[in-house]
Order: structure tokens, then C-alpha cells, then sequence
């Protein structure tokens, strides 16, 4: 049998030697799916880094696929944090990416200087009112978020198809169901020339950087995790819980947001109704890969954004599925939540004998 | 107004709803059988993913019908199991938990699927369930296509509902069962297992709702394809707090739900292209957001749902 004893607070050092043990007992499992492939490990594994790593174009390409991961895993970080199950990134990241749209592609023309920040703001804006909805159906009815986040997601993804072909769809675009670009004032700049890295990446570090701060030395930050910890303490405590969820809320769903202008107006430049492919719940187990610490958050990103490059490339190269990523990644998740048990738990092995002799 | 008589009236509709409602049924009846025992599976959507695939490959691999509905449900059993583990013995957070569930078990199928059949541009088709000719019954007027055309598993799902519902009340293991979800260390004293019995309810409710992702490719189609599932293991766990954790409710419900369903689809030929169809396609999230909403002030949750219980510890 096994016993649980709970420890006191963790070390940093001890969270961030989860976070690496999770990750490699994620890659080392991946063997299992990657040989039933018939495929060679060290060689799948070889391609794998060559594709994230094994040049410029290929370490800026992990980078760019990083930028949207670092803002949805922040989301899921900060709501986390306060116990607000917020498994909607994808919905809201949608929601953003409309909103950058709705800016960005004509209905106000200015410098810009003005019109990028307009374009941020309105999908940072639309990602936290879609989150909005689910945190006061929480605090006012009881309902639970998990499921109405989860919900939505669908609704919004079908909304954004709706505009797609109908009042947003581009005249020009040859009967696919896109938007029209965005204008090249409103489009976030790349950062370096014949690369697809833009600026959405500092916008991403900036907000990982700002999420620290606000969790760590704001009034707001110690009430979120306060709540967090234990909200029936927190509210005899006299911290207001209610308006706390409506504050992570609104920062959890303008992060993801923000993760949908990148795409839209960093990379791809018009939305589609396949611009992310799970980002949102990819974002989830970057959280989680990084224990919910925003600084973490950014080398979890890289650590995912790097296994998902890489598995493209490796796909192209042996014509194995890259479903391959989704699966680690999704072993990385099962795997941090067991390893996370280390960290709050001293695990005993527990023998028969080992029980009589304590007398029980 | 007539048109929507008509919809009502006619025995194709009612036929359709309990086709749409089978799934449902069945992933309602898993996820109550779980939350019963105190614990959230939010791995359905991957367990539903799981199920159609496992079961649709075992029969296009020549193991027949009912043989890929064993293996569907061994299937939901597998990933119960892992989800049980990490939630019952170690405690972990449910949700998260679940979700990673979800996760692995819808890349594995994916990765799986993919693997076996590299490359085919339309899925593979198997010889699916077909409606059941039941003697008399099926050629009553109106009730016999309304009710008795259906196939082998949609009344498998309606035996299901008896049989839970029964074993949920009316015997040892369901009243442990409901105890386990409602004060653990009750149990405990009785000398009963919290930990075998949570676990054996998540094992067997997980078994369950993958028969909802096999009714989906070996009788609502005949061949796998990506996001099929398409959020109704999600639309399972709403309507379970809606059916108030009730083998009998969870029938109305998954009924209700699959004749709006149901409804649309007719109402939506209907009135044709003055709407968006996207707006039709909304609907049954919309409405189980609704249905969330409607009972979330009385809702009688079991009482240790969502709580760990660890032995010795209060």
C-alpha cells in the first residue's frame, strides 16, 4: 500500500525537479507509442530535435508556436491559481482573434502606433467578457464553470464559422469561409526579416512577466491565491471572494485573448475557423507542466512548442501520424500530476509488516 | 405553426430522438454511476473518443458487433482505471485529472487510428448495427417506427437504465456505492473499501459511457472520424446534475435533449436558410448550458463528490 504524509511548504528547487521529471518520463514513454509505429527511437527522437532546434528558421518556428502556449498556459495558471476552472481557453482565444478582426481589417483606419494597441485591446477584451459569463453563472447561481467553459468553447468556434461565411467572410477570398486580411497598420510586426516570429512573443513574455508581479506583489495576486488556497477561510477572512473570481476571470480570458490577436494579427494575418489546434488545452498542461508558476509557464511553453515542431517535422520525414505530439503532451499532463504528488506528499511504501508494526 | 405539428406527429421524429438521446443515455448513466461514488470523470469526451474508435476497429479487425462492443467498454474501462488511480488512492485534483484523461485517450485513438491505416482518404466502413425487425412490435402503426426500429445497442442503453437503476437502489453494492459519494468514512467503519468501491464505480462507469462512443460508430454510422464525438461527453456531464444523479431522470433528460435535437434538425429544413445553420449546431450546447443553469440552484450534489478521502484523515 502506499501512505501519504503531507509536507510543508516546497522548495523551488524542488518544483522545478518535478517539472523536468514529468517531462522526461513523458518523452521516455512516448517510446511505447513510437516503436508500436515501427519507428527507431533515438532516430524519432534525433529528427524530432533537429526539427525544433537544428537551425535558425526551425528554433524560430518553436518559438513562434511557443507564443500563443505561453498565453493560454498563463490563463490557465492564473485561474488555476484561484481554484476557477477555467478549461475555456480555446473558446476565448477565438473570441480574441474575432475581435483583433473586427479592428483590424478596416473599421477604424489610424497610425499605428494607435491601431496595433486598439487591435490587443479589443481581443484581450473580448477573450475576458467571454470568460465573464461562466465566472458570474460561479458566483451567482453556482454553476459550475468546468462544464459552461467546456460548452462554450463549441458555441464560440461555431459563432466564429458563422461570421467566417457570413458578414466577415472575404469577398476576395475565392469562396473560402476567411476573413479579409488584416491591414498591414493593424498587424503586429515580425521581429526578424524572412521569419514568421513576430511580436507577439514579447507581448507574451511582457504578461508572463506582469502575471508574476501581480501574483507575487499586489494586494490582488495574494487575495487570488488566497482564495485559491482555501475560499471559505478567505471569505471569513473578509477577502472578496466574489469580486476576486470576477477579476481572475476577466485576466484568464484576456490572456487567452491576447493569444488569439497573435495568431491572427502576428502570424497568420486573417482568421480562420482552424487557427488553433488546441491551443487552449495545450495551455492546460503547460500550467500544469509548470505548476501553475508564470515564469514557469514560458519554459513549459518552449518545452511543448518544441515537442509539437518537432513531431511535425519528424511526421514529414517518416510519414508517422504527428497525433504523436497530442499524445505526449497528454502523457506530460498524467505524468506531472502524478509527479506533483512528490511535491505535496512524503510517499511511503507501506508493507504488511510495516503496518503491524506500527499497531494497526 | 402546422409544420411544427407536423414534426411532432410524425413517428420518424420520435424514432430520431431516441437515436440521438442513445449515446447520451449511456454516457449519462457512466457519469452518474462515477459521481455517485463521489468522483467526476471528466475523461468522458476522450472515453466516448476511445470507445468509437476501439470498438469500430475491433469489428473492421473481424471481431463482430458484439465483440467490438466488448471491446469498447474494456476500452472505457482501461482509461477509468487510470483516471480512477490518480483520483481515488493519490488524490489528485478530479478536473485536472479528467482532463488529461480526455487528452490521452482521444491522441491515443487518433494516434492509433492513423497509425494502422496511414493513408485512406475516406474512412474504411463496417457493417454497422442494423434496426432491429422485432416481431409484431416493429410493424405496430406509429409506435412501431417510433420505438421498436431501433438498433441492438439503443436497447441495450434502455435495459442499462433498468439495470442501474436497480443496482443503485435495490442492492448492497448501490446503496455502498451511493454512501461512498456521500460520507466515505461512514463506509469505512462498516468495513467496507472506499477506495475499492470508488474505484470499481469509475471502472464500470467509464465501461459504460465508451458503449456511447461505440453506438456512434457501429450503429449512428459505420466508420471513425476525427472529432466525431464533438463535445457529448461534455453535454453528458450537464446532464447529469440535470438529471439529478437519477438512472430514471437521466432517461428523460438524454430523451428530451435528443428530441430537441431532433426538432431542430427537422425545423432547420424547415424554414431553410433564413438562419444560419451555425446557429441550429449551437443549439444542444446552448441548451445544456441552459439545463446546467435551470438546476444549479437545487442541484443535490453527492456530498464527498470532488473530495479525496484519504483512510484515517477527516
Amino acid at each position: 500500500m502506499i501512505r501519504l504524509e503531507p509536507r510543508g511548504p516546497v522548495a523551488v528547487s524542488r518544483l522545478i525537479g518535478v517539472s523536468f521529471a514529468a517531462a522526461i518520463a513523458a518523452v521516455v514513454l512516448a517510446a511505447i507509442p513510437m516503436l508500436f509505429a515501427g519507428l527507431s527511437v533515438f532516430e524519432a527522437y534525433g529528427l524530432m530535435a533537429k526539427g525544433a532546434f537544428g537551425s535558425l528558421f526551425a528554433f524560430t518556428e518553436m518559438l513562434t508556436r511557443a507564443t500563443p502556449l505561453i498565453l493560454t498556459g498563463l490563463a490557465a495558471a492564473v485561474a488555476f491559481r484561484a481554484k476557477l476552472w477555467n478549461i475555456g481557453a480555446e473558446g476565448q482565444l477565438y473570441a480574441g482573434a474575432l475581435a483583433a478582426v473586427a479592428v483590424g481589417t478596416g473599421m477604424i483606419s489610424a497610425h499605428p502606433i494607435v491601431l496595433v494597441p486598439a487591435v490587443v485591446l479589443a481581443g484581450a477584451l473580448a477573450g475576458g467578457l467571454v470568460m465573464l459569463g461562466p465566472t458570474l453563472l460561479k458566483t451567482r447561481l453556482g454553476v459550475d464553470e468546468v462544464v459552461t467553459t467546456l460548452l462554450l468553447n463549441f458555441v464560440i468556434l461555431l459563432f466564429v464559422q458563422m461570421m467566417l461565411e457570413g458578414p466577415m467572410k472575404d469577398p476576395m477570398g475565392m469562396g473560402w469561409p476567411q476573413s479579409e486580411p488584416i491591414l498591414d497598420e493593424a498587424a503586429l510586426p515580425k521581429l526578424m526579416a524572412r521569419m514568421r516570429i513576430h511580436w507577439g512573443l514579447i507581448i507574451a513574455l511582457v504578461c508572463a512577466l506582469g502575471v508574476y508581479f501581480l501574483l507575487k506583489r499586489t494586494v490582488w495576486g495574494f487575495e487570488i491565491r488566497a482564495v485559491g488556497e482555501n475560499a471559505n477561510a478567505a471569505r471569513h477572512a473578509g477577502i472578496p471572494v466574489t469580486a476576486t473570481f470576477v477579476r481572475v476571470g476577466l485576466i484568464s480570458g484576456a490572456l487567452a485573448g491576447l493569444a488569439g490577436v497573435g495568431e491572427v494579427a502576428g502570424l497568420k494575418g486573417y482568421l480562420t475557423a482552424d487557427l488553433s489546434p488546441g491551443f487552449g488545452y495545450s495551455g492546460i498542461v503547460v500550467a500544469m507542466l509548470a505548476g501553475l508558476s508564470p515564469i514557469g509557464v514560458v519554459f513549459a511553453a518552449l518545452f511543448i512548442a518544441s515537442i509539437f515542431v518537432g513531431a511535425d517535422s519528424m511526421s514529414r520525414a517518416t510519414g508517422v501520424s504527428n497525433y504523436l505530439a497530442d499524445l505526449i503532451v497528454a502523457m506530460a499532463l498524467l505524468c506531472v500530476l502524478v509527479s506533483g504528488l512528490f511535491l505535496r506528499f512524503k510517499v511511503h511504501l507501506v508493507g504488511r509488516n510495516a503496518r503491524k508494526e506500527a499497531g494497526r | 405553426m402546422s409544420e411544427i405539428f407536423e414534426i411532432l406527429l410524425s413517428a420518424n421524429f420520435w424514432a430520431a430522438s431516441l437515436r440521438i438521446a442513445t449515446p447520451l443515455i449511456f454516457g449519462v448513466l457512466g457519469a452518474l454511476v462515477c459521481e455517485r461514488a463521489g468522483v467526476l470523470n471528466l475523461g468522458i469526451e476522450g472515453i466516448f473518443t476511445a470507445g468509437a474508435m476501439a470498438g469500430w476497429m475491433a469489428v473492421w479487425l473481424g471481431a463482430g458487433l458484439w465483440g467490438g462492443v466488448m471491446v469498447a467498454a474494456i476500452a472505457g474501462g482501461f482509461f477509468g482505471l487510470i483516471h480512477a488511480i490518480l483520483t481515488v488512492p493519490l488524490g489528485l485534483s478530479q478536473h485536472v485529472s479528467g482532463i488529461g484523461v480526455t487528452l490521452f485517450a482521444t491522441s491515443l485513438s487518433y494516434f492509433i487510428y492513423r497509425t494502422a491505416l496511414p493513408d485512406v482518404s475516406s474512412p474504411p466502413r463496417i457493417e454497422a448495427f442494423q434496426p432491429l425487425d422485432i416481431p409484431v412490435l416493429s410493424d405496430l402503426p406509429f409506435l412501431g417506427t417510433a420505438l421498436f426500429q431501433q438498433t441492438s445497442l439503443t436497447f441495450l442503453a434502455l435495459l442499462l437504465v433498468i439495470v442501474t437503476a436497480y443496482v443503485l437502489y435495490r442492492t448492497p453494492l448501490g446503496l455502498a456505492i451511493q454512501a461512498v459519494g456521500d460520507n466515505p468514512s461512514a463506509v469505512e467503519s462498516q468495513g467496507l473499501s472506499v477506495y475499492g468501491l470508488r474505484i470499481g464505480a469509475i471502472v464500470a462507469g467509464s465501461a459504460i459511457m465508451a458503449l456511447g462512443g461505440a453506438f456512434l460508430t457501429m450503429s449512428a454510422f459505420d466508420a471513425f472520424f476525427f472529432g466525431m464525438v464533438n463535445g457529448r461527453g461534455w453535454i453528458c456531464i450537464a446532464l447529469t446534475v440535470f438529471a439529478s444523479w437519477r438512472p430514471g431522470k437521466a432517461l428523460i433528460g438524454a430523451l428530451l435533449f435528443g428530441a430537441f435535437d431532433a426538432f431542430q434538425v427537422r425545423l432547420q429544413t424547415e424554414i431553410g436558410s433564413f438562419i444560419p445553420g451555425q446557429i441550429f449546431l449551437m443549439m444542444p450546447y446552448v441548451l445544456s448550458i441552459i439545463a446546467l443553469v435551470v438546476v444549479a440552484r437545487r442541484a443535490d450534489y453527492p456530498r464527498a463528490l470532488l473530495v479525496p478521502y484519504f483512510r484515517g484523515q477527516r
